[in-house]
């Protein structure tokens, strides 16, 4: 103890002091605990479905719809619901993620603060917020009733797109926006036209990260129930044409067993619940393999 | 291949912000020029007006004119990307494309301009690299991703990359700044050879470095913080480090300020 003190006192470099190690560790302590309350739900949603929705994932629910049995019957699947869930989203991706993509590269890269981006970016922020009912209850207004439309997969696209837009938008731009600009001025020094750098420089560097903003947007939408319910309706049978008449998803699925009063039905409703988990981190995997495969240290 | 450029009352402004004024100057062919100066004295804001690059910045634009031989750069019916692939420009930071090979990033400028065969581009890519001086260093491993090299090495991808495209005019901006005295050197070397094909302006914080290899050598000032920096003098090498006109060109190159 002589010599640290004698230490202290030539140089002033004190040690650690008691308070100073008991506060980290107090505070190391909450940091766990918070990041254990975070997970526990998170863990205890997972457990339940895979315990309850294991029982009836088998072949037949994968490949059979709910066409034909009765209110007591055992057996039947989610065949139609997950076609229908796999268009929809899809559709809803092809429409959301192109339009979400150029909006953001028209804030990047052209909009530079002018009046039209501020509007632009004060709607896409409405759009985020906005229920995912009132997009359901949009659709249903304009396409279906409006327009005369049927009630379609193509209709909840729709609905979901609105959800997806402000989505990729917003992750799409901060991802633009991290490309360094000494990149796009390397580009324009060798005479590439700016549409030509956005294309070939800004897009690949921003890649991996769009396609991330991409796929939290798709599994945000891919567990949607409230908009489809109006603008799909509900179906017992296959309807694997997206564009005509009412089709299934998971979501719908689950909501619709669920509400029925038999032990088979609340069984199916869970099995559709691991069925849409799996499918969002099949495509979440998908997306990695992807960004991997594309990124440069791979060649390394 | 290489060309003279002449500039005549240029003045470049950021915003409503006057950053340099009244410039005329004559940059000859196939010789280095190098712009000296205190820091925020507008030489590399003058660089950047050469080449059209000023204008890429929000707010930016130019007055005057900038002639290459007998085209106004700033005409009214001027391209700046075909500029820009006539005036080739390296940066202070080596900025190789992070997503691209060695090979790749020589061949940016060509590829994402026109269509080339890959026997073509090889030829050039090579052709490219020698005349940097990397190909030595790199040719085994032409597929790896360009951001792997040393920074040195990156500088001299850069320029390479930058000739690929064949221009007459190469400029650069404090391209050793980053760099470590051996790859100081080496693109010190590299820029006496390329002065044989093409016209160079180099932007230099180190006045070593400019004594060292530049013919001509362009002081630039400004009167106080916030005002526009001016060209003050501009002479042979040896005259401006030996026997300057004015007085705070003296001042500066003895090191009294700045």
């Amino acid at each position: 103890m002589t010599t640290q003190t004698g230490i202290q006192m030539r140089t002033g470099i004190r040690p650690i002091s008691a308070a100073r190690r008991a506060t980290d560790r107090l505070v190391r302590v909450l940091v766990y605990l918070a990041f254990a309350l975070a997970v526990i739900p998170l863990l205890s949603v997972l457990w339940l479905v895979v315990k309850n929705g294991i029982g009836r994932f088998d072949i037949e629910f994968l490949t059979h719809s709910m066409r034909n049995i009765g209110a007591r019957d055992a057996g039947g699947g989610a065949y139609h619901a997950i076609i229908g869930t796999l268009e929809q989203v899809l559709l809803a991706s092809l429409i959301a993620v192109p339009i979400g993509l150029l909006t953001a590269i028209y804030l990047v890269e052209y909009g530079e603060g002018g009046r039209l981006s501020r509007i632009t970016s004060f709607f896409v922020d409405v759009m985020t917020g906005v229920p995912s009912v009132v997009a359901g209850l949009f659709i249903l207004a304009f396409w279906i009733l409006a327009l005369g439309m049927p009630f379609s997969g193509f209709a909840g696209a729709l609905a979901l797109s609105i959800l997806m837009m402000p989505v990729v938008v917003r992750s799409a731009e901060e991802m633009l926006r991290l490309v360094p600009r000494e990149l796009r001025e390397a580009s324009y020094a060798l005479g590439v036209p700016k549409w030509r750098t956005i294309v070939k420089v800004v897009l690949p560097t921003a890649f991996t990260g769009i396609v991330t903003g991409v796929m939290l947007a798709v599994a945000r939408v891919a567990g949607e129930t409230a908009p489809l319910l109006l603008t799909v309706f509900t179906t017992d049978s296959i309807n694997d044409n997206p564009f005509d008449g009412p089709q299934m998803g998971l979501p719908l699925y689950v909501f619709d067993q669920a509400g029925r009063p038999t032990d088979t039905a609340i069984n199916r409703a869970w099995t559709g619940a691991l069925t849409l988990i799996l499918i969002v981190m099949l495509l979440n995997l998908v997306a990695r393999l992807i960004t991997w495969w594309r990124s440069p240290a791979r060649r390394r | 291949m290489a060309k003279m450029i002449e500039v005549a009352g240029l003045d470049a402004y950021y915003g409503s912000h006057k950053a340099i004024e009244g410039i005329s100057m004559t940059i000859e062919p196939r010789s280095v020029t190098a712009f000296i100066g205190p820091s925020g004295c507008g030489k590399s804001t003058f660089l950047r007006t050469l080449n059209r690059m000023h204008e890429v910045i929000p707010g930016a634009r130019v007055v005057g004119k900038v002639r290459l031989e007998d085209q106004d750069l700033y005409g009214a019916d001027v391209d700046p990307v075909s500029v820009r692939r006539t005036i080739g420009m390296v940066f202070q930071r080596p900025n190789p494309f992070p997503t691209m090979s060695i090979f790749d990033n020589v061949a940016a400028g060509l590829r994402l301009n026109g269509r080339y065969s890959r026997s073509e581009l090889e030829g050039i890519v090579e052709e490219s690299l020698k005349g940097a001086n990397l190909w030595n260093e790199v040719k085994d491993r032409l597929n790896k991703p360009g951001a792997g090299l040393s920074g040195g090495q990156q500088q001299r991808l850069c320029i390479a990359r930058a000739i690929a495209v064949r221009p007459q005019v190469l400029l650069m901006d404090e391209p050793c700044s980053a760099l470590d005295p051996i790859s100081t050197l080496a693109i010190e070397d590299l820029i006496a050879q390329l002065k044989q094909d093409y016209t160079i302006v180099i932007v230099t914080h180190n006045m070593q470095q400019a004594a060292r290899v530049s013919d001509k050598t362009a002081f630039f000032n400004l009167a106080a913080q916030g005002q526009p920096g001016r060209l003050i003098e501009m002479d042979d090498t040896s005259k401006i480090f030996t026997n300057p006109a004015e007085k705070a060109t003296e001042d500066y190159i003895t090191g009294r300020f700045g």
